[in-house]
């Protein structure tokens, strides 16, 4: 077999199917059986929360919008953080007095809660969407920049010294040798990034109560109003989100990769 | 040769390897055989002394194979050439032959990982025949290799050598494979790096395989092991 057939398809999806359809069973239980009637209206039944989160238009309309508007900013926030990052990797791998200059600070990055910041830059933007993006970029571009440069960095030490005798200048060495090399851990960190550039997004949603509604918002709103239908259905939307970048970018990744790095080694 | 850590890799090492000549280096771990080899190849500078050598047209075969994984073979082969400046035609044309001299025509389009160890060192050395070097080093190439790949390769070696004439040095750490390619073997002593030997090996080129089992070559690898055994005291 390849890997691509009915047959393996089948073994391949249903242990997570049964996973879920016990996960949905477990969700049944606890509304029907473990919480008492007084009690059961905090964990409503799957039915229900797609009756009134999705089937039901203005519930709907409302999520979706939301959804968008978080997808937005955290997309924004995604791309500027993996340019800075991609920009500040290269610099750092090329030149050592860069990367002393500025490693420590992209670790402070890291170490200082940002969350504490986010009051800040309320005060400093507005409760604007570009606070809301400063609070993505910040929450993913250490992950980003740190795997970025540590794939730019563990160059085969041959590699380099064969590129060193045929006197290869820094731009193809660059585009030839580092950056390909480091496509592993660059997909790395951007799937790192990608999911927490979304609970960027949603927090920055928490503090920024103004301007466009985000799904943050809304949680936030129907877990006060306690429409707890419309609270499940936007945590399930949160959660696609993330899911559906990580996947995505992981598809890109072992497209990418399939022909040469060892973790795609079951194709061809 | 002194590194910035003290440590003393070569000392007082003196020779000449021409076109035609087969020069290898053998001697224990760490003696700075390879350091040698870096300095020939004007990856490192040395310390003291001077070191003369052609680098205009030089092939350089890596421990390792050192392909690019994200590259086919023709693409890796044709990787020198196009670092070089060679235009697009001239390169395909010249790894095509590189190809077919070590005998990996029909993988043109196989990634790295779907060669095994002794394809992916033909590779490794095809790329660097692309230049058609003048001078060519080796650093331990077939080490990982299995004796039969290994033996295989060097009857191959030595097919290039006769072919394209280049002046080769080698480093191993194989007695029988210094003495079956080279025309001078150059024993070292333990660090700091000296020549304590200097055995000519005087068989006619081309070589056969079955060179390896005449008497005059144990005799002549007999005689490489007694000069190494000073060396490892």
């Amino acid at each position: 077999m390849n890997g691509r057939g009915f047959g393996s398809r089948i073994v391949r999806y249903t242990p997570p199917l049964f996973v879920f359809g016990g996960f949905i069973g477990l969700w049944y239980l606890v509304h029907h059986v473990i919480l008492d009637d007084r009690r059961r209206f905090i964990v409503p039944p799957p039915h229900q929360v797609i009756q009134d989160a999705f089937l039901t238009a203005n519930a709907r309309s409302e999520l979706l919008e939301g959804l968008g508007n978080t997808a937005r900013i955290a997309l924004i926030g995604f791309v500027i953080a993996t340019v800075i990052a991609l920009v500040g990797a290269v610099v750092m791998a090329f030149s050592r007095v860069a990367e002393r200059a500025l490693f420590p600070y992209a670790v402070a990055l890291q170490t200082i809660p940002i969350l504490a910041l986010v009051p800040l830059f309320s005060v400093w933007f507005g409760p604007t969407r570009t606070a809301r993006v400063v609070t993505c970029v910040l929450v993913a571009l250490f992950p980003i920049l740190t795997s970025f440069l540590f794939g730019l960095k563990s160059v085969d030490r041959d590699l380099q010294d064969l590129f060193r005798l045929n006197r290869a200048g820094l731009r193809t060495r660059l585009f030839k040798l580092q950056l390909p090399a480091a496509l592993p851990s660059i997909f790395t960190g951007l799937r790192i990034g990608a999911g927490l550039c979304v609970i960027g997004a949603l927090v920055a949603d928490f503090f920024f109560t103004r301007g466009d509604m985000g799904l943050g918002r809304l949680l936030n709103n129907y877990a006060k109003r306690l429409e707890y239908e419309k609270l499940f259905g936007g945590v399930i939307l949160a959660s696609l989100l993330g899911v559906t970048i990580y996947i995505f970018i992981g598809w890109i990744g072992s497209r990418t990769l399939r022909h040469w790095h060892e973790s795609e080694a079951q194709s061809s | 040769m002194v590194f910035p850590d003290g440590t003393h890799a070569v000392d007082d090492v003196s020779f000449t390897v021409g076109r035609g000549e087969f020069v290898t280096v053998v001697g224990p771990s760490g003696c700075g055989k390879s350091t040698l080899l870096r300095i020939a190849s004007g990856l490192t500078d040395q310390t003291s002394g001077d070191c003369r050598v052609d680098r205009k047209q030089l092939g350089y075969v890596f421990q390792d194979a050192t392909l690019l994984p994200w590259r086919t073979v023709r693409r890796n082969v044709e990787l020198n050439a196009e670092l070089q400046g060679l235009d697009k035609v001239e390169r395909r044309g010249r790894a095509t032959e590189a190809i077919e001299l070590v005998g990996l025509s029909g993988h043109e389009s196989k990634y790295p990982k779907q060669l095994s160890g002794g394809m992916k060192m033909r590779c490794s050395l095809a790329r660097a025949l692309v230049l058609s070097p003048s001078v060519f080093l080796f650093d331990e190439p077939f080490g990982a290799l299995d004796e039969i790949t290994r033996e295989r390769l060097n009857d191959e070696l030595l097919r290039l050598f006769v072919h394209e004439g280049f002046a080769g040095l080698f480093i191993t750490h194989s007695i029988a494979e210094a003495v079956f390619l080279s025309t001078r073997v150059l024993c070292m002593s333990a660090r700091p790096g000296r020549i304590i030997a200097d055995i000519p090996i005087e068989f006619p080129y081309p070589r056969q395989p079955e060179l390896r089992y005449e008497p005059r070559f144990g005799e002549l690898c007999g005689r490489v092991a007694e000069a190494l055994k000073e060396a490892y005291q």
